[in-house]
C-alpha cells in the first residue's frame, strides 16, 4: 500500500511516496506544463518507492497547482498538508513559516499537526521567493548568490512593500553608488521584515519550523529569528513538507 | 432582451461602451448562477429581472419620468427609502460592483480607494448605467472618507444631495440624524414638487417594513438545515431588492418564500449533506460581484446568511408603525436606521453582538470576514470582531479583495484550507 502526495508549486514541484515506513521524496521544477509535471512526478517517485501502480492507494494532489493534477484521487490545500508534514518532520513543530515562490504563509497547529490558525500574504510578491527572484535580476545576480553577497555588508535600507517598487528603489540605489553587496542584505532584510509582519499576526509558539523554497537561504531565517524572538529551525527536507503532508493524509485515509 | 439603444442613447449613454458590459454579465451571470443544480423555481423571475437589468427596469422609470416623475439614486443602506417613495419618486440602489467601471473611475480618483466607490464613480463618467442616467439626484452620506470627497467630483455629473450621517450613537446623534431626515424631506419636496404627507409617509413605512419582513422570511428560510436556496441566489435576490419596484419585489420574494418553505417541508435541498455552512460578515456585494459566494459555493461549503448592507443590515429592525405625526414618523424613522450597526461608528461593539448572535441564529460553522480593499472601517474593526467571535469558539478566515479576479486562485486556497481547518 503506497500513498502518493503530489505538491505542485510556482517554482519547484515535489513527491512524496509513503508506504506507511519509508517516505520516498523528490522534486523538479515546476516548468509550464503542470499537467506533465505531475505525471512525470508520478511516474518516477513509483519507480523510486519501488511499488507498482496497484499498490497505489491514493494519489493526494496539493499546491497552487493541484487543480492541474486529473489523475489525483483527492485534492488538499497546501495549508493542510503542510501541518501535517511539518508534523511528521519534527513532531515538536507548533508554527510553520512558510516561504515559496509565490506565496508565504504562517500556520498554527496543534500537537496532532490539525491547523488552528494560519495566515497568508495578500495578492502581492514582496514576502515571497518571486521577490527574491526579481531583485537577484536586477542585480544579475543568482538568486543563490545572493546570500554569498548579503553576508559581506551591512544592509542599504529597502523600504518598498511592494516588489514592483522595491525594483526601482534598487535600481535607484544602484544609480545612487549602493554596492551589490548592501544592496543584496538590504533585500533579505526586506522580505524577511514582510514575513515577520504576516507572522506577528498569529501567535507564534514553539518549535517554528521554516519550510519552502526560500528556508534554504540561512540569512533569512537568522534574520527572522530575531525580529520574531524565537528560535527557527529547518531541515533539508523542509521544503518537502506539502508533499509529505499530502502522501500521509492520504495514507490515513486508507488505513 | 429587447431594443432599448433609442431609450440608453436618450440617457445620454456611451453605447458602443455599454455594448462591451452587456456582452460580459450575461457571460458572468450564466457561468455563476444558471449552472446551479435544483434551483428554486420561483428563481426565475429574479433570473428575468437580471436579463431585463437593464432594459425593462429602465423603461420603467423612464415612463415613470414621462409622467413627470423623479428618480432617486442612492448608495447606502441608511438613506431613507421610505421618503423617497412618499415624495412619488422612484429610488433605485446603484450598483457599481463590477471591475469594468474602476478604470473610468481612476481617471478622477487615486487608486489606493476602495473599488465600490471607484467603480460607481467610472460608472457615472463612462455613461454605462442607464440607472444613474435615469437619476435625476444622487443621494450621498458620509459613510466613509472615500465617499465623502467622492461626492464632491460627482456633484459635476449629477445633482449630488449628502446627507451627515452621525458617526457616534449618543442621544444627540438620534436627534442629529432625525434632523437630516427632515432636511432630506423638504430636499425631496422640492425635486418632486410634491408634498410628503403624513398619510403618505405612514404608506411608504408600511410598503418598506413589508419589503424587510419579505426579505427576513427568505433568510429565515435559510435557517434550515436542508438549504431551499443556495447562498448565491439569496445574495441576488438581496442586491435586486434595491432597485425593483418594491410591491412587485415583495410579491415575487414571498412566492419564492413558499415555495423554499415547502421545500424545507418536502426535504428537498440545494446542498450536499455535511457541507459547511458560512456566514459572511463585512463590506456590502454590488451587483454584479459575486466573487466570494461563487468561491465558496464551489468549494463544498454553503453561504447561510450575509452580515452586509447586502444582507441583514439591510432589512433587520421594522420603523414603528404607531406613530403617524410627521414628528413621531421622523422619529421612528431615525431610530430604526441608526440601530444599522455599520463600522463607521464608533464604538461598534452591537456589529461583534450582531455577529455572534446571526452565527448562532444561522447556525454557522464558520464566519468569512470579507473587506474590500482599502475600506478602512471594516479592515480595522476586523481585530475587534476576529477577537469577540475566537472568545465565542466561532472560527474564522478574513480575507481582503476588490473586483478583479487575478486573486481567485488565491482566495479559493485560503477558503478550502478555512473548511479543511473547521471539518
Amino acid at each position: 500500500m503506497i500513498s502518493i502526495g503530489i505538491d505542485i508549486g510556482s517554482v519547484c514541484a515535489k513527491a512524496a511516496a509513503y508506504d506507511g515506513e519509508k517516505m520516498h521524496l523528490l522534486m523538479q521544477p515546476t516548468g509550464w506544463n503542470l499537467k506533465k509535471t505531475g505525471e512525470e512526478l508520478y511516474k518516477k517517485i513509483l519507480d523510486i518507492s519501488g511499488g507498482k501502480e496497484k499498490d497505489v492507494v491514493e494519489i493526494v494532489g496539493t499546491g497552487y497547482g493541484r487543480v492541474s493534477i486529473p489523475f489525483a484521487s483527492k485534492k488538499i490545500t497546501e495549508i493542510t498538508c503542510h501541518a501535517k508534514g511539518a508534523m511528521y518532520l519534527n513532531p515538536k513543530t507548533r508554527t510553520i513559516i512558510d516561504v515559496g515562490g509565490q506565496d508565504s504563509k504562517v500556520i498554527s497547529i496543534d500537537d496532532k499537526g490539525n491547523v488552528l490558525e494560519f495566515i497568508m500574504n495578500d495578492k502581492c510578491a514582496a514576502g515571497t521567493g518571486r521577490f527574491l527572484q526579481v531583485m537577484a535580476h536586477v542585480l544579475e545576480v543568482e538568486v543563490d548568490e545572493l546570500e554569498h553577497l548579503a553576508a559581506q555588508s551591512a544592509p542599504r535600507d529597502i523600504n518598498s512593500m511592494c516588489a514592483v517598487f522595491a525594483e526601482s528603489e534598487v535600481i535607484s540605489l544602484l544609480a545612487a553608488g549602493a554596492t551589490k553587496e548592501s544592496i543584496a542584505s538590504g533585500i533579505l532584510h526586506s522580505i524577511s521584515n514582510k514575513i515577520a509582519h504576516i507572522a506577528n499576526r498569529v501567535k507564534i509558539r514553539d518549535s517554528v519550523f521554516f519550510t519552502g523554497g526560500v528556508s534554504k537561504n540561512e540569512q533569512i531565517r537568522s534574520i527572522l529569528e530575531k525580529k520574531l524572538k524565537c528560535t527557527i529551525y529547518t531541515q533539508e527536507e523542509a521544503q518537502y513538507a506539502g508533499a509529505i503532508g499530502a502522501a500521509l493524509l492520504g495514507y490515513d485515509m486508507k488505513s | 432582451m429587447a431594443d432599448y439603444r433609442e431609450l440608453w442613447q436618450k440617457l445620454g449613454m456611451d453605447l458602443e461602451k455599454h455594448d462591451v458590459l452587456c456582452e460580459v454579465l450575461p457571460q458572468l451571470y450564466g457561468g455563476i448562477y444558471l449552472n446551479q443544480e435544483n434551483r428554486p423555481e420561483g428563481m426565475n423571475y429574479y433570473n428575468f429581472v437580471v436579463a431585463e437589468v437593464h432594459g425593462l427596469r429602465i423603461k420603467e422609470l423612464d415612463d415613470h419620468k414621462q409622467q413627470g416623475g423623479k428618480v432617486v439614486g442612492t448608495f447606502c443602506v441608511f438613506v431613507p427609502d421610505e421618503l423617497i417613495l412618499a415624495a412619488g419618486a422612484i429610488g433605485v440602489g446603484l450598483c457599481a460592483g463590477s471591475q469594468f467601471w474602476i478604470e473610468d473611475g481612476e481617471k478622477v480618483l487615486p487608486r489606493n480607494i476602495c473599488p465600490l466607490v471607484k467603480a460607481f464613480t467610472g460608472a457615472k463618467l463612462s455613461g454605462t448605467c442607464p440607472y444613474f442616467q435615469s437619476c435625476d439626484m444622487i443621494i450621498g452620506e458620509t459613510t466613509c472618507d472615500a465617499k465623502k470627497k467622492a461626492w464632491e467630483i460627482l456633484d459635476d455629473y449629477v445633482d449630488t444631495y449628502v446627507m451627515d450621517l452621525p458617526q457616534m450613537k449618543r442621544e444627540k446623534d438620534y436627534k442629529k440624524w432625525a434632523e437630516e431626515i427632515y432636511d432630506l424631506k423638504d430636499k425631496l419636496e422640492k425635486l418632486t414638487g410634491n408634498v410628503i404627507t403624513e398619510e403618505k409617509l405612514h404608506d411608504a413605512i408600511k410598503l418598506c417594513n413589508r419589503k424587510r419582513m419579505a426579505l427576513q422570511r427568505l433568510y429565515n428560510a435559510r435557517k434550515a438545515l436542508d438549504l431551499p436556496i443556495s447562498g448565491k441566489d439569496a445574495l441576488l435576490i438581496s442586491q435586486i431588492a434595491f432597485y425593483d419596484n418594491p410591491e412587485r419585489f415583495i410579491e415575487m420574494t414571498n412566492a419564492l418564500c413558499d415555495e423554499l418553505e415547502d421545500r424545507i417541508k418536502k426535504g428537498i435541498a440545494v446542498n450536499k449533506k455535511g457541507s459547511k455552512r458560512i456566514l459572511i460578515s463585512g463590506t456590502p456585494m454590488a451587483v454584479p460581484n459575486w466573487k466570494i459566494h461563487h468561491i465558496i459555493e464551489t468549494s463544498g461549503a454553503m453561504v447561510v446568511a450575509e452580515e452586509t448592507c447586502t444582507g441583514t443590515r439591510y432589512f433587520e429592525n421594522l420603523v414603528d408603525e404607531t406613530p403617524t405625526t410627521m414628528d413621531g414618523m421622523v422619529k421612528a424613522l431615525a431610530d430604526r436606521y441608526l440601530k444599522i450597526n455599520c463600522a463607521c461608528f464608533t464604538p461598534n461593539k452591537g456589529r461583534e453582538e450582531d455577529i455572534i448572535r446571526l452565527a448562532k441564529e444561522y447556525k454557522a460553522d464558520g464566519v468569512i470576514y470579507n473587506s474590500l480593499q482599502f475600506c478602512h472601517t471594516y479592515n480595522i474593526e476586523y481585530a475587534n470582531v476576529e477577537k469577540a467571535l475566537k472568545e465565542a469558539g466561532i472560527p474564522v478566515l478574513f480575507i481582503e479583495s476588490d473586483y478583479s479576479n487575478d486573486d481567485v486562485g488565491q482566495i479559493q486556497t485560503r477558503v478550502e484550507a478555512f473548511l479543511e481547518m473547521i471539518g
